[in-house]
């Protein structure tokens, strides 16, 4: 028997098991749309990537990290004792701030390409879901080295669900397992950020992905409304993968750069007794967010403030994640254009508060 | 492509041509260049505590504190280097330390004062406990001796 036949017999005995061919089928009739938009269809599998990159550094950093009273001498360990040490914790830190940039840039170029429609509903909703998981990812994994900043970002942060009526402070000190953040805290954080969501989030991403394949990447409505005959694509395997790998490519050097010419830094052990740092801010995908709250408390001081301020939040929230139910005409008509501006407004929103945000940082 | 220039041209000056063989060449070595930067990091820090291991075995000597007041029959466990040690000091007076390392798998043995040995109790291994010679059981090698120097603020090992 020759290297060729053995081969391919080996092939076919796994093939009649695992039905391999039906999927290598599938991959060779499988397209992707081309036209002027088509830019976007990358930041769906850089997300991918990145995730992936966090999986695989989130792993390295458990091999040293200690959660409990040990979690910032086990940081410092790995920062500054152990080889390269910094440059896996600045990549976990770059990687995971890239990937909520580019989820965002995902989820907008997939509201303006209006993707939520028939019958992709379902990839919102767990695409929505996933940026849920993904920021309680980001709130969990900011505290764990215990530093300063984590410290009072963590305290600042657990105090927003307080303002809840009757049930926020419970919440509240249920999450900090205690009224403070202390050694507890990081501790079931801990559980949260390496059991807990990645349980969550596995599951969603599978089901997300699926639904990609099942309904293929969807044309903006411009692209829709012509014949047929006029819409070009290009086969996913290898024309797409080929660019798609590429995009990986530049995004694992722009990681690399970033991660190592910009190393993460880690901040002085948290104090329970020391005054908050001056500068303190929120990650800048939560500024939008806090500075709403803020302006708002201006607006309307006190508790009313506050209830106010979650309620509008949870109503835009539930206004966002609801789109395709109530933005389903396929004609650009009326409804459609009332999505389009509520997606530019809500864009204005959030980098407008975010500018104000870091421009009123004391 | 590299066909037509294997068979047309093939006394080709080095570099006159950049041929399909030779691109993939390059983007091969440029391939293993990269995986190879990607997987140096993760290899050193992976391997840190081995370094940082290897680091203390290149100790030489150590030095117990009040250990001169070890009582006689009885033996005092501690670390040279990395690896476990021990330091007996037999009913007769004399002072013994050797390495707590069993030669056959790697258990710590321990002294066993009433039978004056050294046995270990993964497989049974026993060893003289005035020479580290291995007596009986699956050791295939004698324990190694350290030189024992006692004085009134305590006692140093080292190696010989």
């Amino acid at each position: 028997m020759t290297v060729k036949t053995i081969t391919s017999s080996a092939y076919e005995w796994v093939d009649e098991r695992l039905g391999l061919s039906e999927l290598a089928a599938f991959a060779r009739h499988k397209t992707v749309p081309v036209h002027s938009q088509s830019f976007w269809y990358y930041w769906g599998g850089i997300t991918l990537f990145l995730f992936m990159v966090q999986c695989f550094t989130g792993v390295l950093l458990l091999v040293y990290y200690r959660p409990g009273a040990d979690a910032y001498e086990s940081v410092r360990q790995i920062t500054v004792v152990m080889n390269f040490g910094w440059l896996i914790r600045s990549v976990h830190a770059w990687s995971a701030n890239l990937m909520m940039f580019s989820i965002l840039v995902h989820m907008f170029s997939v509201f303006f390409m209006k993707a939520y429609r028939k019958p992709r509903e379902f990839g919102w909703l767990s695409g929505m879901a996933l940026l849920g998981v993904a920021s309680v990812f980001g709130f969990s994994g900011y505290l764990l080295p215990m530093d300063e900043l984590s410290y009072f970002a963590t305290k600042v942060g657990l105090e927003i669900p307080t303002a809840i009526p009757y049930v926020g402070a419970a919440i509240a000190n249920m999450l900090r397992g205690g009224p403070e953040v202390s050694e507890f805290t990081v501790q079931r954080f801990f559980a949260l950020h390496v059991v807990v969501l990645p349980a969550l989030f596995l599951p969603l991403l599978g089901f997300h992905l699926w639904l990609v394949q099942r309904h293929g990447n969807a044309a903006p409505p411009s692209e829709e409304a012509k014949p047929a005959t006029e819409r070009k694509s290009i086969p996913f395997m290898p024309n797409f993968l080929r660019k798609d790998l590429a995009m990986w490519l530049i995004t694992l050097n722009t990681l690399a750069l970033l991660a190592s010419v910009f190393p993460w830094a880690l901040g002085k052990q948290f104090d329970p007794l020391a005054p908050a740092p001056a500068g303190i801010h929120p990650e800048w995908y939560f500024m939008s967010p806090f500075e709403m709250l803020k302006l708002l408390g201006a607006v309307l001081p006190g508790e009313i403030g506050e209830i106010t301020g979650i309620l509008l939040f949870s109503v835009g929230i539930l206004l966002w994640v609801l789109i395709p139910f109530y933005d389903t005409n396929k004609d650009s008509g009326q409804r459609g254009r009332a999505a389009h501006y509520f997606g530019l407004l809500a864009i204005f929103a959030l980098l407008a508060t975010t500018v104000i945000g870091y421009w009123t940082i004391r | 492509m590299s066909e037509v220039t294997n068979s047309g041209n093939i006394v080709e000056e080095p570099g006159e041509q950049t041929t399909r063989r030779a691109f993939l060449a390059a983007a091969g070595t440029a391939g293993v260049l990269y995986a190879a930067a990607l997987a140096y990091p993760i290899y050193r820090y992976l391997a840190s505590p081995e370094e940082m291991a290897l680091s203390a075995t290149a100790v030489t000597e150590v030095t117990l504190k009040d250990a001169q007041k070890l009582p006689a029959g009885s033996v005092l466990m501690f670390k040279f280097g990395t690896r476990p040690a021990m330091l007996i000091h037999h009913a007769d007076g004399r002072w013994i330390s050797m390495t707590a390392v069993c030669t056959h798998l790697g258990c710590t043995v321990q002294y066993e004062p009433q039978a004056d040995r050294i046995h270990c109790s993964c497989h049974g291994g026993v060893y003289n406990a005035y020479t580290g010679a291995n007596v009986s059981g699956p050791p295939p090698k004698p324990l190694t001796l350290y030189k024992v120097a006692v004085n009134d603020t305590g006692v140093e090992v080292s190696r010989t």
